[in-house]
């Protein structure tokens, strides 16, 4: 039945205003550049999403779900994107007329990414991801006049739309096998290979869609190049919020137990990922291309989680992907902030960063040091807890794969660390940082830290929410 | 297990970490370095009650603190200390006023930066000596790195660079195995307790695998023979702190860790290891003299002869004798002592002359008497001259190796011939060597022999009077190597020994909470685990009654 209770949507429909606003501003004249109200709208939504019920309820006829996972994961997107807008106010890259269309797209793709975080029904998450998919490939080539830019947005789409498409045929194998595509149902269904062959593999193919979000081997080739060729500002939001879409989507998937088949070539995936991910990002001299391939690597870690299941494992994922997002954040906020005129930063820009601007050299200092997942930061409780719950699953060669990747990641961030504090620029000087952007950087790093030393309440939270998806 | 109100060691780890926040308000040189002063000195009174409270007839934990952290994984904020562990505290607590002393004037850049790395470092160091559990001690292990990473690549050397990424990339690399092995521990036994881990048996094969993990990890800290190469570099570059830190207190964590770590948990391991470990630390010992024979440079020298002094130590630990546990531990701190007061040595010549080859610094006994007179104390103290510490812990832990093997005794004093000829070059070129170089060099002045002292009265005091000192360690002692003895040969048996009688009456809460651990874990494979947990919980709960 349809049981329309818009109290339980008020995040989404206040998204809906807010997109209504911007549409407004984009076509008025007037309008157009008075934009610095999005920010702080973004972060209302993230309390009001905070603040809402989470009473594991369906709606629009069992397409919708409203429960702990999808409340929590709507709230970290608009606190994401919040900082993105934040961030994105002196995009410098953009011209004043666009300025307002600029938002318009992020905060439709945000508002695709909440939908995902509810949807549970199959054709509903394929609409959801392409509203997320193609707000994004409108707003990456909005750099202007830089054709890495456009190159980097039709990557995007072409290989984005053949993932999409794969997708939807996953979709026709298991509509065709279980006769139905509403998750609560599925969830019931046998889901060995023995049994069912034709299901498991379409739920691959599905799964697949979602890899591509996730830059997950073997369909992570284009992050590295979309984030290297968009601007910087809306690099660091196609890096953190649409892998935030991909990730709840996957914890609702994987809550199926599907059969070892599938979560074993998701762990092979995820080692080859990691491994990958790290030994590439090695020789990156251009700092958001380095990240690219971390975030490979990284996109590895959460799918240990997947595979592990369960609800240790699945709310292990989920915290790896509120850490993911805050670390990324952190990174790309001292990017953006240290970037001359919207360029990319190399690795030499950083040096004598301790000296040209120490609080952004600090913050980076602590978000390369989440990176790796070096202890009290909120990389290393993470990564403790995916551990875990793999090991616990009975995946002990890719927990020691997992290990052994930290150790050759270690480098390549030590080396940014490295360039800003140990490094003399060669023409001493000040960056000018805005004292509004040292303190945003500044919050971002205690995030950081607070993550690491006190996970217990978010993660206990995060138990609750995929207990009540399991069954 | 022992409890007092006041959270002594809590106080000893977030002190230091609060004045380093303080720390960014301050403003002016002097001003840091006066403020970090005044904080060591009140650290140093924070210890104290750990000397006084400090009950000598137990093996127990004392001053323990336990407070639940996360409790969806069992993780707690659990710290105590034990007679193993409580002098390294003490030692890490008397260094940090003698670092901020002694880089006093050789620190001129980025001090406040500098101090707050410092201070990082005691506390992260207290940490690892006091943390029992496993989580909670791998993060002061790992964050250690990251002040020490810093004082060698900031204020270090020319090579500081590389040396500095050397030492992260080895150390880190090497622990990131033991991390895969804690979490093996947690998985297998439900907790991350050390002291209830110490009580399980696991599997032999078990044993064997998490055994190694966990040994590559110390093996680098220590580091023993084929591991040691990242020591010398990072000694050289390192600052006069830095390298004081480094000999003193992070080559500890690598034998305590042995102490800790390995005997009580893995003890068939262990055993079955020893040989291996003895032939590394025997080799760490000749293969360590020989290259300190060999260097020009005060402080690879010095640095060389660490991993000599480290082999004895691991040797003393691995012989399983009580003489030779004793020994090792009492060496840590003593090797922690006097290396730590070469190196404050070298430092302070090194502001004189600006070159640590020993060819530049011969014949300082004329122009700098009280600097010779502390060199031949500290470099006898090394040697392990009667009257001085080192002569009394190397004794121990030569009784322990001899109690075990005649062959390991003469090879131990081979190394011990060894230590003197390096020393005694050095000791000889630097005193008395001809051209003197040192004319118009200013002897020591009021701050230098304001931090030699504690220590050369320690070098002293410890020499004449141990008994103090062993009695802090003995209970401990027995206690680790009864285990070890009741243990080592358990391997045939199956790992989970069935609880043999069902508990009578299970308390209501244990009972309850195995249900519910149970039930929230959803995947069949948790099943296994529950039970584990279930039985552990039963098992210590009948050991409590």
């Amino acid at each position: 039945m349809l049981n329309f209770n818009p109290q339980l949507i008020i995040p989404e429909l206040y998204m809906v205003a807010l997109l209504a606003i911007l549409f407004v501003q984009s076509i008025s004249e007037r309008l157009k550049d008075k934009i610095v109200w999005v920010p702080f709208a973004a972060l209302l939504g993230a309390v009001l999403a905070g603040i809402s019920p989470t009473p594991n309820e369906y709606m629009f006829y069992e397409s919708y779900r409203i429960d702990g996972l999808s409340q929590f994961f709507k709230t970290i997107i608009f606190l994401g994107l919040a900082i993105c807008a934040g961030n994105a106010l002196r995009v410098t890259t953009l011209g004043v007329a666009n300025r307002s269309d600029y938002f318009f797209f992020m905060y439709m793709s945000a508002f695709g990414l909440l939908l995902l975080s509810s949807t549970v029904e199959l054709f509903t998450i394929y609409i959801s991801l392409e509203l997320a998919s193609f707000s994004l490939y409108i707003l990456l080539p909005f750099r202007s006049r830089d054709p890495r830019a456009a190159e980097a947005a039709i990557k995007y789409i072409l290989f984005g739309a053949v993932a999409t498409a794969i997708g939807l045929y996953g979709i026709s194998y298991i509509l065709a096998v279980q006769h139905t595509t509403y998750v609560n149902e599925l969830l019931l269904m046998d889901w060995s290979f023995a049994h069912q062959p034709m299901a498991l593999i379409g739920l691959t193919l599905f799964l697949l869609a979602f890899l591509y979000k996730l830059a997950l081997f073997p369909l992570h080739f284009w992050a590295p190049d979309v984030y290297q060729g968009a601007s910087n500002e809306t690099a660091a939001f196609a890096a953190t919020l649409p892998k935030l879409g991909a990730i709840v989507v996957m914890v609702r998937l994987m809550a199926f137990a599907p059969g070892i088949e599938v979560k074993t070539i998701l762990a092979i995936f995820a080692a080859l990922s990691m491994t990958i991910g790290n030994l590439t990002a090695l020789i990156q001299k251009d700092l958001k291309r380095l990240i690219g391939y971390s975030s490979i690597a990284h996109a590895g870690f959460v799918v240990m989680g997947l595979v592990a299941g369960g609800a240790y494992g699945l709310a292990a994922a989920s915290y790896y992907a509120l850490v993911y997002m805050v670390m990324n954040l952190t990174i790309f906020w001292v990017i953006t902030r240290i970037s001359q005129d919207g360029k990319n930063v190399h690795l030499d820009d950083l040096r004598g960063l301790y000296s040209s601007a120490p609080i952004m050299a600090f913050v980076l200092a602590v978000a390369a040091f989440a990176l790796v997942g070096l202890p009290p930061t909120a990389g290393f409780i993470a990564k403790l807890f995916v551990f875990n719950s793999a090991w616990d699953a009975g995946f002990y060669w890719l927990v020691i794969i997992a290990v052994i990747n930290t150790a050759i990641a270690i480098f390549y961030y030590l080396n940014i660390v490295r360039h800003a504090y140990t490094l003399d620029q060669e023409v001493p000087g000040k960056l000018s940082i805005s004292p509004i952007g040292a303190s945003v950087a500044v919050i971002l790093a205690i995030g950081v830290l607070y993550l690491g030393v006190m996970p217990q309440d978010i993660f206990d939270f995060l138990m609750q929410a995929s207990s009540a998806i399991l069954f | 297990m022992l409890n007092t109100g006041f959270p002594v060691l809590s106080a000893l780890i977030f002190f230091p970490l609060i004045a380093a926040v303080v720390l960014f308000f301050l403003r002016g040189d002097q001003m840091v370095r006066i403020f970090t002063l005044v904080v060591s000195l009140i650290e140093c009174i924070l210890v104290l009650p750990l000397i006084t409270g400090f009950d000598t007839t137990t093996a127990q934990f004392q001053f323990v603190e336990r407070h639940a952290w996360i409790e969806a994984w069992n993780i707690f904020y659990y710290l105590g200390i034990d007679g193993i562990s409580v002098l390294m505290v003490l030692l890490t607590v008397l260094l940090l006023p003698i670092c901020v002393l002694c880089s006093w004037s050789y620190i001129s850049q980025r001090v406040k930066e500098f101090h707050f790395c410092l201070l990082l470092m005691t506390a992260a160091c207290i940490g690892i000596f006091s943390a029992l559990d496993f989580v909670l001690f791998y993060i002061f292990w790992e964050a250690m790195l990251v002040p020490m990473y810093l004082l060698i690549a900031v204020w270090g050397g020319p090579k500081r660079r590389y040396a500095s990424l050397k030492f992260f990339l080895y150390t880190l690399a090497g622990s990131t195995l033991f991390l895969a092995a804690i979490v093996a521990f947690f998985i297998n036994t439900g907790t991350f307790s050390i002291p209830e881990l110490m009580e399980q048996h696991y599997t032999f094969r078990f044993q064997l695998w998490t055994f190694l993990a966990m040994s590559l990890a110390f093996a680098i800290k220590v580091p023993l023979y084929p591991f040691h190469t990242w020591l010398p570099a990072a000694h050289v570059e390192a600052p006069t702190a830095g390298s004081v830190l480094l000999a003193s207190i992070l080559l500890k964590m690598g034998t305590y860790g042995f102490l800790r770590f390995c005997l009580p948990i893995t003890p068939a391991a262990s055993e079955f290891f020893a040989p291996l470990m003895i032939v590394l630390a025997i080799l760490s010992i000749i293969v360590g003299a020989f290259l300190a024979l060999g260097q020009s440079d005060m402080k690879k020298l010095i640095a060389y002869s660490s991993v000599a002094h480290m082999g004895f130590v691991t040797l003393g630990i691995f012989v399983f004798a009580f003489r030779g546990v004793e020994g090792a531990i009492m060496h840590m701190v003593n090797h922690g002592i006097i290396t730590g007061a070469m190196f404050l040595l070298v430092g302070l010549l090194y502001e004189r002359s600006h070159s640590r080859e020993i060819s530049d610094n011969l014949g300082v006994s004329r122009h700098l008497p009280a600097y010779t007179g502390f060199l031949l104390l500290f470099s006898l103290a090394a040697f392990g001259f009667p009257g001085t510490n080192g002569f009394f812990s190397k004794l121990l832990v030569l009784l322990g190796v001899f109690e075990h093997s005649y062959i390991l005794g003469i090879l131990f004093v081979i190394g011990l011939i060894l230590g003197l000829a390096y020393l005694l070059r050095l000791l000889l070129n630097v005193g008395w060597g001809t051209p003197s170089m040192a004319s118009g060099w200013k002897d020591m002045n009021f701050r230098e022999w304001l931090y030699l002292i504690p220590l050369g009265l320690l070098v002293i005091y410890l020499g004449v009077a141990p008994g103090r000192a062993l009695n802090f360690m003995g209970a401990s002692i027995e206690n680790l190597l009864d285990n070890f003895e009741a243990e080592r040969t358990i391997r045939i048996e199956p790992a989970h020994e069935p609880v043999s009688e069902p508990a009578p009456e299970p308390a209501p809460e244990i009972l309850s909470r195995c249900v519910l651990e149970y039930e929230s874990s959803t995947g069949q494979n948790f099943e296994i685990t529950a039970t584990n947990w279930a039985q552990n919980q039963l098992g210590s709960y009948q050991d409590i009654k």
